[in-house]
Formats: structure tokens, sequence, C-alpha cells
């Protein structure tokens, strides 16, 4: 099954395959990628070529081949056809690295009050949880914290900024 | 966690001793009304008190500066300048020439003495004195250390404001506030209190973590506030005279929008589990949480009537976000906001008269007030962004913040402000940096 699923995600069976091979997974996220590393020794002189790209399992592999954010409407905390597209994806990339734990960290614009935004961001924080535990991650894996609009990611007082601000955000632990 | 200075804050034990002096009409000629839309400011005249050595004269000159001030913000009064004065400081002290005051309009008249006892403390005296009627409305004695000489100020404030609108007055108050300084992304945020005129500001936090929302125990030396420390949100309780600060409540999520209960025994609050937002109450005492709220909706911003029987707060149940009032133990929901926008922060009056609020309609933020059952709304003040109420001991004065736009680096600005119930009088409190979240303390004693 895991195997089927990664396969659905072709970038980052390869990243994680061929990375896996110069190093042992520091993550300990071993499982998976030992029987993908079994594959693809059998054409060692493909996946000997130079690789670039960081290591699986570590954020920097989740934004590469997931990215680590979704985006909100105002006032909103559903998940939008490409947040849930981004979720499904970052389902896949936790099922194949099943020692990772994550923490969703929600966030709000500038526009609304503090308390309120404080709430508002750990709903959508949730929201993200409760899909990716619908799609088979283990709850005890995904924690939540919000920080209202105390965080914004991108500056200024625009409707780009806000837009981009009204967010959750994937953090590996 | 918290910086060093916290520990020099020790407000119970400099005693501010006051007596009243002789014997005074109790029927005021004057009467400045406080509960009408905007008045002309009352001139009244405030004489530096009399001292007798270099450091007396200097204690008396400093005392009528913070009365004046005080008075002058308020709206209500207006100081006359000192180089209108006709009778000097000196010949005061033999007796009041009415007509003299009169002659530069003065209605009030505020005259003292400055003394330094042998034990080293400081003996002040006041008087009120009424121009027109020529009498003396009001008067005390007040003695404590010399370094506590602007406290005795503000007492005589309060004691002149009570005389004249027939209210408590606010002076001898403090406002703890979050100091801002640096561009949004890198906003750097630092607890902090001061005087309620600006004065005697002390940093209360180092600025490591984010703190929010602080307010204050109605009946301690205690503010309870929002902390980021450890990256997860949770409420703090820290004691202003021991620096002693603590997490209120051990749980895994996290819990905001702290605020006491009249009594001062309990903390009400959101907690935040599996995106759904609750309101409970921590008995301070006991440390148990009992729940008010059970709705899927967010449930937060908890505020006490004064009378501890009801909560007003914030919820989105009907869709957007409006104000809500319940019984204290969570029955009888009722909301109380119909009109355009959304409502937030919502803030009872310490008369119970009154709810302050923070509206947001259009593309602005408004800060109003509406009486409990919803009726008599009114907006007091506007801006790009204005948020978070907080109400003078009284009622009768509201501080909040106003942030104006940032710009594309993030460089942005925030300032508290304070606005007389009329909606006349907006001020900006001046702090050495940028400030949200004001709370004002209650009278000191």
């Amino acid at each position: 099954m895991r195997f089927k699923l990664l396969t659905m995600f072709a970038a980052a069976l390869f990243l994680s395959a061929c990375a896996s091979n110069s190093d042992n997974n520091a993550d300990g996220s071993n499982d998976g990628s030992s029987a993908t590393t079994g594959t693809t020794d059998q054409s060692s002189s493909v996946s000997s070529s130079s690789i670039q790209g960081p290591q699986p399992g570590t954020l920097e592999h989740l934004v590469v081949n997931v990215g680590d954010r979704v985006f909100f409407g105002y006032d909103q905390s559903d998940l939008q056809a490409e947040g849930q597209k981004t979720t499904e994806a970052l389902a896949v990339w936790m099922n194949s690295y099943p020692a990772v734990t994550l923490t969703v960290e929600g966030h709000a614009d500038e526009r609304g009050t503090r308390e309120y935004n404080l709430a508002l961001g750990e709903r959508r924080a949730n929201s993200v949880r409760d899909y990716l535990v619908a799609l088979g991650v283990n709850p005890n894996r995904v924690q939540v914290v919000s920080y209202g609009k105390e965080r914004p990611a991108v500056l200024g007082s625009t409707e780009e900024a806000w837009a981009q601000n009204r967010r959750a955000v994937f953090v590996v632990n | 966690m918290l910086i060093k200075a916290t520990r020099g804050l020790l407000i119970a034990a400099v005693s501010v001793l006051g007596m009243a002096i002789g014997s005074f009409s109790a029927q005021a000629e004057i009467n400045v009304n406080i509960t009408e839309g905007f008045v002309e400011p009352l001139p009244v005249a405030v004489a530096d008190f009399n001292g007798g050595q270099p450091e007396e004269q200097l204690i008396g000159r400093d005392i009528a500066e913070v009365i004046s001030a005080n008075l002058e913000r308020t709206g209500l009064f207006k100081p006359i300048d000192d180089k209108a004065f006709i009778q000097d400081q000196n010949s005061l002290q033999v007796g009041v020439r009415f007509g003299d005051w009169r002659l530069i309009n003065a209605q009030a008249l505020v005259t003292g003495s400055a003394r330094v006892q042998g034990d080293g403390k400081v003996r002040v005296e006041f008087r009120l004195w009424d121009v027109y009627a020529e009498n003396m409305m009001t008067g005390f004695s007040y003695t404590s250390t010399r370094t506590n000489w602007r406290r005795i100020a503000h007492r005589i404030s309060d004691a002149i404001y009570k005389r004249l609108t027939g209210e408590q007055g606010y002076f001898d108050t403090r406002v703890v506030y979050v100091s801002e300084t640096g561009p949004q992304n890198r906003r750097q945020r630092r607890l902090a209190i001061m005087d309620q005129d600006g004065f005697n500001h002390k940093f209360l936090t180092n600025g490591r973590f984010d703190v929010f929302t602080p307010r204050f125990s109605p009946t301690s030396q205690e503010i309870t506030y929002l902390s980021f420390e450890g990256n997860v949100p949770k409420v703090k309780l820290l004691d202003l005279q021991t620096g002693r600060e603590e997490t209120l409540g051990n749980f895994k999520g996290m819990s905001f929008a702290p605020r006491f209960s009249p009594d001062g025994n309990s903390v009400v609050m959101s907690l935040a589990d599996r995106g759904n937002t609750e309101i409970y109450t921590m008995d301070l005492r006991t440390r148990k949480f009992s729940r008010l709220t059970n709705h899927p909706a967010i449930d937060t911003s908890p505020s006490y009537s004064p009378d501890g029987s009801k909560v007003v707060f914030n919820s989105d149940r009907g869709g957007s976000q409006q104000l809500y009032v319940m019984d204290v133990n969570g029955g009888n929901v009722k909301r109380i906001s119909f009109n355009k926008g959304r409502y937030a922060t919502p803030v009872w009056s310490p008369r119970g008269d009154l709810i302050a609020f923070t509206r947001l309609s259009g593309r602005k933020f408004y800060i109003g007030v509406m009486k409990p059952d919803g009726s008599g709304e009114r907006m007091l003040a506007e801006g790009y962004h204005a948020e978070g109420p907080t109400w003078s001991p009284n009622g009768r004065v509201l501080s909040y913040y106003k942030q104006g736009k940032s710009d594309s680096r993030g460089k942005v600005k925030s300032k508290v402000y304070t606005v007389d119930l009329s909606g006349y009088n907006e001020r900006e409190v001046v702090t050495p940096l940028d400030g949200v979240d004001p709370a004002w303390s209650p009278l000191l004693q």
C-alpha cells in the first residue's frame, strides 16, 4: 500500500529513494525508504548520479515536494480545493516517513481582533489535522497551535499580503 | 523569565495617608456635569504648592504640575497658565484674595503646601476653593515618602475630581500594556507598566517571547496575560509585588483571553481544543476549571459583569463574530449585538451600565459602547485598526490601541489612546515605544 501511494507521487519517490541511498535517514524514518532503497539499488548506475535536494523526511524536503502551507478565505477555516490537494499530498508524504511528527500552525490576517484570530487560527490548523486523520494519518503524529495574527508571513497591509497570511503552515518536529 | 525590575514595583508598601482638613461646605457651588456630551472645560487655577526649603519648593511645584496635567487630560477642566496669576504663592498662605482669581476667570482654585518632616517623610496639604462662592470646597493632608510624591499628586487630583464632578477619580491608577517595537514580522513585545499619566514606566518581561492582553486583578497586585513562551500560547499569572509568575492550568492545548472575576478569585479564559474554542473559569484557590460554553463555534473574549452574575463574550455561533451575554453558570445565552459588521472584545463597565467593544465594519475598526441588553449603541473612536477597550475604574474613560497600515517592509505604528465616554477628548498616551493592549488598574489604595 505504501508503495502504491508513493508511485502516485513520483518526484517524492525518486528523491527519497535516491537520497536514502547516500544517507542513513537521520530522522529514523527508515521503514518505507529502506524498501524503496532496495528497488533503486538494482539500477545502481542511475541512482549514483548526483543528487541535489533536501534530506527526505525533513521540512526542506516537505517544502520542495508538497509545500508547507495551505491558504484560507477571509474568516474561513474550511480547506479550499487547492488546500485539500496539498493536504492529500502531505498525507502521502507523512505515510512515507512514519517517524515524522508534525505541528500545524494556524494563522490569520491582521484584519481581525487578537483573541478571535487565535481561535480562528486554531480552527484552521485543525482543518488540516482533521483531513490528515481522515486520510489515515495517526492523530498522535499531528499537533496544532495557533499564533493568530501575530506572525505574518507576508508584510504589508494589502489584500495580497492578507491572503498569504490566512494560512496553516506545516512544521516538521 | 521576568526581568529584575519587577521587584521594584511594591505598591501596597508605599502608603499615602490622607486626612481631611478643617470643615468645608458640603454644598458645591461648582458642579461639572459629566453625564452630558461635550462640556465646556471649567477654568481652574492650580497654584504651586508652597514649600520652605528648596526641596520642598521643588516637590510643591512638581505636585501642582501633575495635578494640572491630570485635570487638563480629562477634557473637563482647563488649567489657567500660571503666568496669568495675580496673587503669588506666599501671600496665598495668608489668605486667598478671591477677587484676584475671579479677574483671571478661575472658577476653582487649588492651593497647597509641602513640608519634609523630621522623619524624612513629606506632608502635603491641599485645599480646593470655590472662587465665586469664596469658600473651601474640600481639603486633605497626605503623608508619605518623598519619592512617592507623584502618588500624592494623583490622590489630590482624585479628591478634586470627586468634589467637582461627584464621581470617583481615576488618577491614582496604573496601566499595564504591551510595548512593541520593530517590523511586523520581528516585532519585539514586552509587558510594561506605567502610571496612568505615562510616568514611572517599567518593563516586566524581556522581549524574548511574545506577550499579549494583560489584565489587572480587581483586588490584588496581580495581572493575568497571554504568553507565547515555549511557542504555545498560555495564560499566565504574574504577581507584581513578588515578580512570581505561573502558568494557569496544566493542559496540552492553548489557553488565551484571560480576565479576572470581579472578586479576584477566578480567571475566565478560552481553551482551544481540536478546532473548538470554549470558555472556562479557573478558581484560583482550588485550581479547578469549570466549563461555561458548549458549542462547536468559537467562544472567546469573556468578561464578567461587575456583580459577577453574568459574562459577556464573543462568538461566531450565529455565523459571524457577535456579542452574547450568558449567566455565570453558562445558561441563558442571549445575543446582544445586531448592527452591521462584526463585534469583538466585549468588556463590561465597572459601573455595570455599559459594555465596551471593538466593531469591524466596512474597512474600519471602531471602539464603541452599548447597554448590556444591546440597546443604545454608539461609537467613540475609529481607525484603520482600533481594538481592545479597557475601562478607567470609574467607568468614565476608555483606553484602547490603534494600529496603522504597515508598509511592504513591515514598518508599522501602534499607539495607546484614551477617549472620554462622551466620545470627545481622544488622546494618545505617550509611551517610550509603540503600545497595544492597555489594561487599566483599579484605584490603588
